[in-house]
């Protein structure tokens, strides 16, 4: 976190020597699409703190921990296909899945799937590439995005 | 501040509950505590950064080059143009439209969609600041052949059966 924030604040620096202009626009567009989201991530970080509340770290850990082979990577590749949720929501809930003790592999698999395969949205993938292009792009990506997570999984 | 009403009143049910002692409320407002202190400490600055990356990289300058490259340069465009995008997924299938109508192969547009959905700059910041660089990093190494390779399977299947995108 702290290599993090020392190497931003040198790259706002630099970017304000280079054009103080620009860097002035840049700072204000970032910081309003930061405004435009708080009120969405604070109602997630509620919601969030609920559920944890209620849904204790070994009932997380035994369902998605390590331990549990082919669950845990079952659940979150189905969840990850059909679920619409973006991004924003999806990495806070994430991380602190993981820091509850979830493992990689199955928050990579559910990430990836989430990215890659979109269920819901098939119907209206389809009306640009036709249904049987939509439906192939969709299980090659969920065979790629399982494989991803394992591969995560192993790694890290 | 109506969008704020749902969080005002989380917060005044947890100072009631601190309050009154009841331990439910105290625990949950702790991983509240918790949450929050990390989100506020570097979110502003991401989205400040994406924000900057938006005004020195606009994407009206990169989109000029799709169509006209070939090859691997017309591929690395096609991955910079999907990187600089934001939003769901659905919202790319209008460009993939536009990138065939430019004259894009069937490969750039799968690799399009590829990179859209897995490593937009905006989505990368997000996972740096919740899952570590380390696991972004990983994700968006591994993530990449994967859909190169999707991308050219998609084409090998494709080449002779006038594929092509429809404007719905």
């Amino acid at each position: 976190m702290t290599i993090f924030l020392i190497i931003a604040t040198i790259t706002i620096i630099a970017s304000f020597f280079a054009d103080r202009q620009k860097t002035l626009v840049g700072i204000k567009k970032g910081l309003k699409m930061f405004i435009n989201l708080l009120p969405a991530l604070l109602n997630i970080l509620v919601l969030v703190s609920i559920v944890l509340y209620l849904l204790p770290k070994e009932t997380l850990v035994k369902w998605l921990g390590h331990d549990v082979g082919g669950i845990g990577i079952s659940v979150a590749a189905i969840l990850g296909s059909i679920s619409l949720i973006p991004g924003f929501i999806a990495f806070p809930l994430g991380g602190i899945l993981l820091k509850s003790g979830v493992s990689y592999q199955v928050i990579a698999v559910f990430i990836t799937t989430l990215m890659m395969v979109g269920v819901l949205t098939l119907p209206l993938e389809a009306k640009y590439f036709g249904m049987r292009v939509a439906l192939l792009r969709n299980a090659l990506s969920f065979i790629g995005a399982v494989l991803i997570g394992i591969v995560m999984g192993i790694l890290i | 501040m109506k969008k704020y009403i749902f969080f005002i009143c989380f917060i005044v049910l947890i100072i009631f509950s601190y309050f009154y002692q009841l331990s439910a409320g105290q625990e949950i407002g702790h991983n509240f505590t918790v949450f929050f202190t990390e989100m506020i400490t570097f979110l502003p600055v991401m989205f400040i950064l994406i924000g900057l990356f938006d005004v020195w990289f606009p994407k009206e300058k990169v989109e000029k080059h799709i169509g006209k490259d070939t090859g691997l340069k017309g591929t690395l465009w096609v991955i910079l143009l999907a990187m600089l995008q934001a939003g769901p997924l659905y919202g790319a299938f209008p460009v993939a439209y536009l990138l065939w109508k430019k004259g894009s192969s069937i490969k750039n547009i799968f690799i399009y969609l590829g990179a859209f959905s897995t490593i937009k700059i905006p989505l990368l910041a997000f996972e740096i600041g919740f899952l570590g660089l380390k696991f972004s990093l990983f994700r968006s190494l591994i993530t990449l052949p994967v859909f190169i390779l999707i991308a050219s399977l998609m084409e090998t299947h494709l080449k002779n059966k006038q594929f092509e995108v429809k404007q719905p």
